[in-house]
C-alpha cells in the first residue's frame, strides 16, 4: 500500500532534505530516458540498488518494491522481445526498473510531511495565481490516507454482495461504494473543519 | 459555560430541533435519545458544523455561527468513526495537522504529540501508518488528535459505537481521566452512568434534563 512506505532510519538519504530528493528523482527519471544503451541503465540500476544496503535496507524490502510490478516489467520486455529484439527489451525494464526503485527508495526514506512540506515550499510562488499549497497538500496527504480505507470498505461491500450472490454484478459493487465514499467524505469535511482547518 | 437560546434547526421541511434553552456548566454532560430525535445535530451547534436557523448558542460568550474559528479552538470534536476523522497517514503527521493550524512553533508541535502518545500508550506508533492500527487505537488517536489543541470543551459523538468491549472499556477510561468539561452523545448508556447530567432528546426536543440514573431509567421506559 502506498501510505506508510517510510522506515525509520539515519542514513544520509534519510537525513537529505526531502526536496533535494525529489529532485534527484526526477532527474533520474529524465536521465534514463536520455541514455541509450541498456548496460549503462543497468549500472545506474545497480547504483540505486547499492543505495537500498547504504540506507540499511535489506533484500526483503527490496523485493517488496519490484514485486507489484514485476508482471508489468514482464509484459514489457516480452512486447519489446516481439517487436524489436531483447537488447531493446533490457533497456525498457531496466529504465523503468531503475525509476520505480528509487521513487519507491525516496519514499522509504522520506517521511510524507517532509515530503509535502517540500512540495508546499515549492507551490509558493504560485499563489498570487490563485494555487493554496496548504490545500494542495492536504488533498495529497488524504489521497495517501484513504486509498486503504476505500480499499477497506470496497472490500466489505464485495463480502456483503458475495453474501448475497451478487459478486458477479458491477453495480452492486459500485453504487453502494460512491455512496459510502461521498458520506465519507461529508464526514470528512465535517472532520477538517472541526479541527480549525480553513 | 454553554447556553443554548431559543435555538431551533430546520431541514428544508424537517425540523430537527426546536425552541431548545438550556445552559449547561456541568464538567460531564450525557446525550441520548433514538436516531434522528435531534441529538447529533444539537451538538454539531456547539461548533459551528451546524447552524441554528432561529435562536442562538453560545460557548463562553461566542457565538459559533459568528465566531466559528474563535469557537472550534475550545470545542474539540470527536466523531464516531475515527476513520474519517484521521486526515494523514501516519499518526504523528494526523496529530501534527491540527496544531499547524493553530500555527504554533515545531518544537511545541513535537512537545504535544509526544505528550499525548505517552498519555494513551502510542508512543511506539508514532511513525505508524494511521491505517494499519486497531480501531481502539484509531479512537484513541482521534481523541488524542483533539486533545493536543488543548480545548476547554471536548464534544464526542457516539465514540464507543464502533468498537469491541476492550476498545470500549480503553476510550472510557480516557474520556474519565480528561480534565476538560465532556459532552457525550451515545446510545452506550453504561459510558454516561456516571456523568453529572445527562438529557434525552425526542423529536428534536428535550424531554428529559436530569441525573444519570432518573434520565436513564426514563429512556428505557420511552424505549421499551
Amino acid at each position: 500500500m502506498i501510505a506508510g512506505l517510510y522506515i525509520k532510519g539515519n542514513s544520509a538519504l534519510h537525513r537529505a532534505q526531502a526536496g533535494a530528493k525529489i529532485l534527484a528523482m526526477v532527474a533520474l527519471g529524465t536521465g534514463v530516458f536520455l541514455i541509450p544503451d541498456w548496460p549503462v541503465v543497468g549500472l545506474v540500476l545497480i547504483s540505486v540498488i547499492a543505495l537500498y544496503r547504504v540506507c540499511g535496507f535489506g533484500w526483503p524490502v527490496l523485493a517488496a518494491q519490484i514485486k507489484p510490478v514485476a508482471w508489468l516489467l514482464a509484459i514489457f520486455f516480452a512486447v519489446q522481445l516481439w517487436l524489436n529484439d531483447w537488447q531493446a527489451g533490457l533497456l525498457v525494464i531496466t529504465r523503468i526498473a531503475a525509476i520505480v526503485m528509487f521513487a519507491s527508495l525516496v519514499t522509504l526514506t522520506t517521511k510524507t510531511s517532509d515530503m509535502l512540506a517540500s512540495l508546499e515550499r515549492a507551490m509558493r510562488p504560485l499563489k498570487p495565481v490563485g494555487v493554496n499549497p496548504e490545500k494542495v497538500s492536504l488533498a495529497i496527504s488524504m489521497v495517501l490516507r484513504f486509498i486503504p480505507v476505500i480499499a477497506t470498505v470496497a472490500s466489505e461491500i464485495r463480502d456483503a454482495q458475495r453474501a448475497r450472490g451478487l459478486d458477479r454484478s458491477i453495480l452492486a459493487m459500485i453504487v453502494p461504494l460512491i455512496i459510502r465514499t461521498l458520506k465519507m467524505a461529508d464526514d470528512v469535511a465535517d472532520a477538517i473543519e472541526a479541527r480549525s482547518f480553513d | 459555560m454553554i447556553r443554548f437560546e431559543n435555538v431551533s434547526v430546520q431541514f428544508d421541511a424537517r425540523r430537527a430541533l426546536e425552541g431548545i434553552d438550556i445552559t449547561l456548566g456541568e464538567k460531564r454532560i450525557g446525550i441520548i435519545g433514538a436516531n434522528g430525535s435531534g441529538k447529533s445535530t444539537f451538538v454539531r451547534l456547539l461548533n459551528g458544523l451546524q447552524t441554528a436557523t432561529g435562536g442562538r448558542v453560545l460557548v463562553d460568550d461566542l457565538d459559533p455561527a459568528k465566531d466559528g474559528r474563535k469557537v472550534r479552538r475550545h470545542v474539540g470534536f470527536v466523531f464516531q468513526n475515527p476513520d474519517n476523522q484521521i486526515v494523514y497517514p501516519v499518526v504523528e503527521e494526523d496529530l501534527a495537522f491540527g496544531l499547524k493550524a493553530l500555527k504554533l512553533p515545531k518544537d511545541e508541535i513535537n512537545r504535544r504529540i509526544d505528550e499525548i502518545l505517552a498519555r494513551y500508550d502510542l508512543s511506539a506508533f508514532k511513525t505508524h501508518p494511521s491505517h494499519l492500527l486497531s480501531g481502539g487505537q484509531k479512537q484513541l488517536l482521534a481523541i488524542s488528535g483533539v486533545l493536543v489543541m488543548e480545548p476547554r470543551y471536548i464534544v464526542l459523538d457516539e465514540p464507543t459505537t464502533l468498537l469491541d468491549l476492550r476498545n470500549r472499556n480503553r476510550v472510557e477510561r480516557a474520556i474519565a481521566d480528561l480534565d476538560q468539561t465532556v459532552i457525550t452523545v451515545s446510545h452506550d448508556l453504561d459510558l454516561i452512568a456516571g456523568y453529572d447530567r445527562v438529557l434525552v432528546f425526542e423529536n428534536g426536543k428535550i424531554v428529559v434534563d436530569d441525573i444519570p440514573a432518573k434520565a436513564i431509567a426514563i429512556y428505557r421506559e420511552m424505549m421499551a
